[in-house]
């Protein structure tokens, strides 16, 4: 109900309805309709109809006239027991506190989730009331309907294998950065749906992340590549390879002239092919770039051993690990790996535990800082000086000087460095990516000055077969570019013209080239400017291989014929040493087969072998010996850049959408990136309480100034950020972006803004220079424009209120309704049961409802472990991939409509600085005594047997009484036509176990019901019962952490038994007796007591 | 002032009351009568299809085994349709000429599908699963018909929910033993027509269906994820 009386009486604004009657708005006019605003002051309405209305309903009532009913609800503040964190963050406490001190107005994002505006124009109350009616009169005519004709096409030869209606699942690998993780990928009658990752190898153990998930996308991508171009105009391969013939003709012998550049190759297949073309051309040039490359650590090995190694980490061996500014559970080599080692040290069973204990350096809070016990916020470039004040403190003789750090208390560095030599030969110290050189030198030091070498982490050649610093590679390239050297450039992915540092002008220099090939998925901007553009074949389309993290040889195994007739990069080298019609499946099985890899075996069988298990046996890197050059510790410290009270600028890979090539990826751009939860754009990222000194709000528009370039983009305020510094994510200001499935979605328009520019983010690499790639090496100016940007972020969308008391602030309620259960170490050594709710216990016998009786049969739960979530939001794509869910677009997404059926929730805790976060993966916690069954006027959400809460779409009207009644929020309505019936390619990657969902449809997560029906099935036509983990929610199985675990709770030896059966576990909400069957396990901390705070 | 109404109006009020009542009753069983007659259910309708296919002469003349074409009905979802390679297996033998068979060569030679027109159709949003009703000793006539003595095939039953639901309601109605699912001429035990199943001859088809529940592990399911998903 309005607060605002005005609000409901037409007459007192403008009517937009042609019919609406304009009448003096004076105060005796009789007037249409009364609420109940005016009779609030009414004695004798309010004496009729005592203890019917609430508080919240008679806004400003007195309350005296009310009685009995409302004061009956008791204060949850008065009787919450006290907890041991009861400085859970207040965002009204600070927000006082700040605007006292600072001139801050409004912290984060707008409060609460926006109320859904208005439809597209504006709609009146009479029309809308015209249009119930009418809509109410033919509602019933659309169940009249008689099902449309449908073919049946068999085959005409059936393949062997298919038995339609079943999956097949094939092993094959996805590379990122060189960096290959195996993977599973589910096959409907020869159309990828699903991807998990594969049991077998080394770097996914059976986990999977955001952009491993979401990948089968992109083979449907409507906006991809579909036909050759010569310049702009539609050709042939054919000709393609015509030309190219000539051009080798016309090239020199030595091949000087050609250059061939790429991203980062560590294919043993593919890299033979280019050494071939390299013999045939000896004077041929081979340039590797990608933007978010790894420079740093290939020049700190070469500072700390003087030649570039591939480091290995094991982080279950680790007991304390030091974070340098590392992401390392969602980003980097074998990040899919790290995240399974590193749960592995967070779990408990019972009082069981041998916690490892983190120390994260970080700028933007990261998934891996929100895991850290310790969280160490500092700006980019003070992590050098952290570093060598860690490592004077654990005994390294710095020559060079330790400089003087003052981002973080001597007493903790000496506490850090005690905690490490402690645990010597069971410590790691990892440096990030943003760091400088001399920082993973450090890291490299203090690992061996710890012992953990051949431990905790181990040294192997590179995994790249030609490793580069790929800023100087391509720099060469632009040099030979600018001086014409360049005859034939052909460049195989990557999108340079975009990302390639801005001081190289490269899309000047590219043009300096005569001819000009570019071979990539989309026609990007560098393709525009490319002669030719070959569509490339998606992974899920060619051949290929690639090693994993530690050398294990992935095969990259094509899953369908390309879908719009790419050709893979082997293809494209091929026509230059003259192999061309050599299919890429040849080219790799003959590369393998000529290494000898089967040792006498049989190769066809050894190879059938290796295609089944997805790995090549016994490939992983032997461990190499790196002894440690002690010239680096010469190195003076760095001298900053940047005053104390100046910005400094960090660049960051995004989180979802990398660094652009993700672009038009939906689902990836739908998701909340970790932490600040925005989807579908970047921000100008800093701390709250640097944008309140220097007079910025969240949202508003301002320029960047840096090194004489500047763009412009909104202000983010990210709790936890270092101050006086800001984040810039790269990959999105796309000059091109081929999304025409974006444009048409509801509400989301990707061209411009008339005032802002474009609604989609802004480009950071205009400021990228070659010299300073990640860390800004001047300051930056902050120019406030005046104008205000919208993100669309769900932070504070899907409330969980208390008790129907809205509170702007999600972290104060999931204080006082104890939503995260944490506890530090020695707490939960004190009483493993802290997370149990006495209070809550008590009715739990007491329902309205008669008790379902779940027998003997299945009872289905879900259990997650909040130790071991990092967060990572692999569940949530996986979730959209299995289950069909829709994507709506920015605009949407701000007005509360994202569709994802399972949300990590996020919550702070302890002050704006350096905040404990909070992971809460969030399903439907399918309650055994559900709110939203009760309500259902048409039968639509129903109960199972076995305890889910069944969702009928085709029932569905639309009441969204369910949604109303649903405590946790985890049901969701498709407003419009959200699901896309109109593009005949993303019908490909649909889940044909799964109704594709129409307008007017509420829709939830029912643990994968599709998944729990063909195991019944199975199982009963093998005349026996489920196995234990025999099924897996899409959201476990992709899980890289292990922290989601489902299965059968009448199975009492079953592992989710077990889940529910440990001192943590504990329910949300309990006091609702709603009985969920999604149980959480409770958050155990191990912070360094010697360090306070 | 004078009566607006004859006393005779009272009589027609009356009846007219009644009439409200009947002719409420009558549409309703109308509608229910259009809702479950041939011409809104397609029950016994036979589509024009590619090739006339004939289940009579194949299966009830020939003998051949539902399995042989339907290859799929005991492992999947989908009971499968058989790829054209099947009816060549015999068409390039005999008929090999037959006018009525050129689709199927053309298709054979050109590699291009037959594209039959669906007889048996569930909305998109029911998940129908052969395999288990198989398994679970639900025989093919049960919801396909007489299929042995359909020339051309045509839908037996509404396939609306009720008549799903009436047989998991009470699976014992319309379970056989597994040796008899695949039996086009099958009937249900009766006292002039006993059915064998373990040894003992059942009479009645409720008391049979009972063991063959308890046997099979047939459960009554109704819950709405069975089907809907």
């Amino acid at each position: 109900m309005s607060s605002d009386p005005k609000a409901m009486n037409p007459e007192s604004r403008n009517p937009t309805g042609s019919d609406a009657v304009v009448r003096p708005a004076s105060a005796n006019a009789p007037r249409e309709w009364r609420g109940i605003e005016e009779f609030k002051n009414q004695p004798e309405f309010l004496a009729a109809r005592e203890g019917e209305f609430k508080d919240s309903d008679l806004p400003n009532a007195p309350g005296r006239l009310l009685s009995s009913g409302v004061n009956a609800i008791p204060n949850s503040e008065q009787t919450a027991r006290p907890r041991p964190w009861e400085a859970w963050l207040r965002h009204a406490d600070l927000r006082e506190q700040l605007s006292e001190t600072q001139n801050f107005v409004q912290l984060a994002p707008t409060g609460s989730a926006k109320p859904p505006k208005e439809g597209k124009d504006g709609i009146d109350r009479r029309d809308l009331l015209k249009i119930m009616a009418a809509t109410a009169a033919t509602a019933g005519l659309s169940a009249c309907t008689i099902l449309p004709d449908e073919h049946i096409v068999p085959y005409v030869r059936q393949p062997e294998d298919i038995i339609p209606g079943k999956p097949l699942f094939y092993a094959t690998s996805m590379t990122q950065q060189g960096v290959a993780t195996g993977l599973l990928v589910e096959s409907h009658m020869g159309r990828p749906t699903k991807i998990e990752g594969n049991p077998e190898h080394p770097g996914s153990l059976g986990g999977t992340d955001v952009f491993l998930q979401a990948s089968v996308l992109g083979v449907y991508d409507p906006a991809r590549s579909q036909t050759v171009l010569y310049n702009g105009n539609i050709s042939s391969w054919e000709q393609f390879v015509a030309q190219m013939r000539d051009q080798k003709a016309g090239l020199a012998q030595s091949g000087a002239g050609l250059y061939l550049l790429t991203e980062t190759i560590s294919s043993p297949s593919f890299s033979a092919q280019i050494q071939k073309l390299m013999k045939q051309f000896p004077k041929a040039k081979w340039h590797q770039y990608e933007p978010c490359h790894r420079d740093s650590a290939f020049e700190g090995a070469r500072l700390a051993f003087g030649k570039p190694v591939n480091t290995v980490y094991r982080f279950d061996q680790a007991n304390v690990i030091v974070s340098l500014d590392s992401d390392f559970l969602v980003s980097g080599p074998g990040h899919v790996r790290h995240a399974r080692d590193f749960s592995s040290r967070r779990s408990i069973d019972g009082t069981k535990q041998n916690l490892n204990r983190l120390y994260t350096a970080e700028t933007m809070p990261t998934s891996t800082g929100a895991m850290a016990d310790h969280r160490l916020r500092m700006r980019a470039s003070e992590v050098e000086a952290f570093a060598r004040g860690l490592a004077a403190a654990i005994g390294i003789a710095l020559p060079g000087g330790t400089g003087s750090q003052s981002a973080v208390p001597h007493e903790t560095v000496q506490a850090i460095a005690r905690d490490l030599t402690r645990n010597r030969g069971a410590s790691l110290v990892i440096a990030g990516e943003q760091q400088p050189p001399i920082v993973h030198a450090l890291a490299h030091a203090m690992n061996e000055a710890l012992q953990n070498v051949g431990k905790t982490l181990y040294y192997t050649q590179p995994l790249e077969t030609n490793p580069v610093n790929q800023t100087e590679s391509l720099r060469d390239l632009v040099n030979d570019l600018n001086a014409g050297k360049v005859t034939l450039l052909v460049i195989l992915s990557g999108n340079p013209v975009y990302n390639a540092p801005v001081d190289f002008n490269f899309a000047s220099a590219l043009m300096k080239a005569p001819l000009r090939v570019y071979s990539g998925l989309y026609r990007n901007e560098t393709a525009e400017l490319c002669n030719w553009h070959i569509p490339a074949a998606h992974y899920l389309e060619s051949w290929g291989d690639a090693p994993a993290y530690d050398g294990t040889i992935g095969i990259q195994q094509p899953l369908i014929a390309p879908l719009y007739g790419g050709h893979s990069d082997y293809e494209v080298i091929a026509t230059l040493t003259g192999d061309d019609g050599v299919s890429t499946h040849d080219i790799v099985k003959g590369y393998w087969q000529a290494q000898g890899v089967s040792k006498g075996q049989n190769f066809e069988d050894f190879w059938q072998v290796t295609l089944h298990d997805g790995v090549l046996a016994n490939t992983a890197l032997p461990q190499a010996a790196a002894p440690l050059q002690r010239d680096f510790l010469q190195q003076p410290p760095a001298a900053s850049h940047v005053q104390a009270n100046e910005f400094e600028m960090t660049f960051r890979a995004d989180p979802t959408i990398f660094d652009g090539r993700w672009a038009n990826n939906f689902w990836l751009q739908e998701i909340p990136k970790p932490i600040t939860r925005i989807t579908w754009d970047n921000a100008v990222m800093m701390s709250p309480a640097t944008a309140g000194k220097n007079n910025l709000n969240h949202g508003d528009y301002v320029t960047l100034r840096y090194g004489g370039r500047e763009v412009s983009g909104g202000v983010f305020l990210a709790i936890g950020h270092a101050d006086n510094a800001i984040t810039v994510h790269l990959g999105y200001g796309r000059q091109r972006m081929y999304t025409p499935y974006i444009q048409v979605g509801p509400g989301g328009d990707m061209g411009k803004d008339a005032e802002l520019g474009p609604v989609y983010g802004f480009n950071a690499y205009a400021l990228r220079t070659s010299t300073a790639p990640w860390i800004a090496d001047g300051p930056v100016q902050i120019a406030n424009t005046g104008k205000k940007y919208t993100f669309a972020t769900v932070q504070y969308q899907y409330l969980i209120d208390n008790k129907g008391v809205e509170s702007d602030d999600e972290s104060v309620n999931a204080f006082r309704r104890e939503l995260v259960q944490v506890a530090t170490l020695d707490e939960f050594r004190r009483d493993p049961n802290f997370a149990q709710v006495p209070e809550t216990t008590e009715h739990k016998s007491l329902s309205l409802y008669q008790n379902y009786n779940y027998g003997t049969g299945y009872a289905w739960g879900l259990s997650v472990d909040l130790n071991k979530c990092v967060g990572c939001n692999a569940c949530v794509v996986a979730c959209v991939s299995e289950n069909n869910i829709a994507t709506v677009g920015k605009d949407e997404v701000d007005r509360g409509r994202a569709m994802h059926w399972i949300r990590i929730d996020t919550y702070f805790h302890g002050g704006l600085e350096t905040p404990e976060m909070y992971f809460e993966p969030l399903p439907c916690m399918q309650c055994e005594n559900a709110p939203c069954e009760y309500v259902c006027p048409v039968g639509a959400t129903t109960h199972s047997s076995e305890g889910l809460n069944d969702m009928t779409y085709n029932r569905c009207v639309g009441t969204r009484y369910c949604s109303n009644n649903c405590p946790y929020k985890v049901r969701r309505f498709n407003f419009f036509l959200f699901s896309d019936y109109t593009t005949p390619s993303l019908y490909g990657v649909r889940n044909p176990n799964v109704t594709v969902r129409s307008r007017g449809v509420m829709e939830k997560c029912t643990y994968c019901v599709q998944r729990i029906n063909a195991a019944k099935i199975r199982s009963a036509e093998e005349d026996r019962t489920i196995r234990d983990l025999e099924i897996q929610t899409a959201c476990q199985q992709a899980c890289p952490a292990g922290a989601i675990m489902f299965g059968n709770i009448n199975d009492k030896k079953s592992h989710i038994a077990r889940w529910k059966a440990q001192p943590r576990n504990y329910t949300l909400l309990a006091d609702l007796n709603t009985r969920p069957r999604t149980t959480y396990l409770a958050r155990v901390r191990n912070p360094n007591p010697e360090i306070a705070g | 002032m004078a009566q607006v109404f004859h006393r005779s109006s009272n009589l027609i009020s009356k009846l007219s009351i009644v009439a409200i009542v009947i002719l409420i009753g009558v549409l309703t069983y109308g509608l229910y009568q259009v809702e479950e007659s041939a011409w809104y259910s397609n029950i016994g309708l036979t589509r024009q299809q590619p090739v006339p296919f004939s289940h009579r002469h194949h299966v009830g003349e020939l003998g051949i085994d539902c399995r042989y074409c339907h290859t799929s009905v005991e492992k999947s979802a989908f009971a499968g349709l058989p790829p054209t390679e099947t009816c060549m297996s015999c068409h390039s033998q005999i008929w090999t000429n037959a006018e009525m068979l050129e689709p199927v060569r053309a298709s054979y030679r050109d590699n291009v599908s037959i594209s039959w027109l669906r007889v048996n159709e569930l909305p998109q949003f029911v998940y129908f699963d052969h395999s288990i009703h198989v398994r679970m000793g639900v025989g093919c006539t049960t919801c396909h018909g007489p299929i042995a003595s359909m020339p051309l095939t045509y839908r037996f039953g509404t396939e609306y929910m009720s008549w799903c639901i009436d047989c998991h309601r009470q699976p014992a109605k319309n379970l056989r033993p597994r040796s008899e699912v695949f039996n086009p001429y099958y009937q249900q035990p009766s006292a002039v027509h006993p059915v064998t199943y373990n040894g003992v001859s059942y009479t009645d088809q409720l008391t049979m269906g009972r063991q063959l529940m308890k046997d099979y592990k047939v459960a009554s399911l109704q819950d709405c994820d069975t089907c809907h998903r």
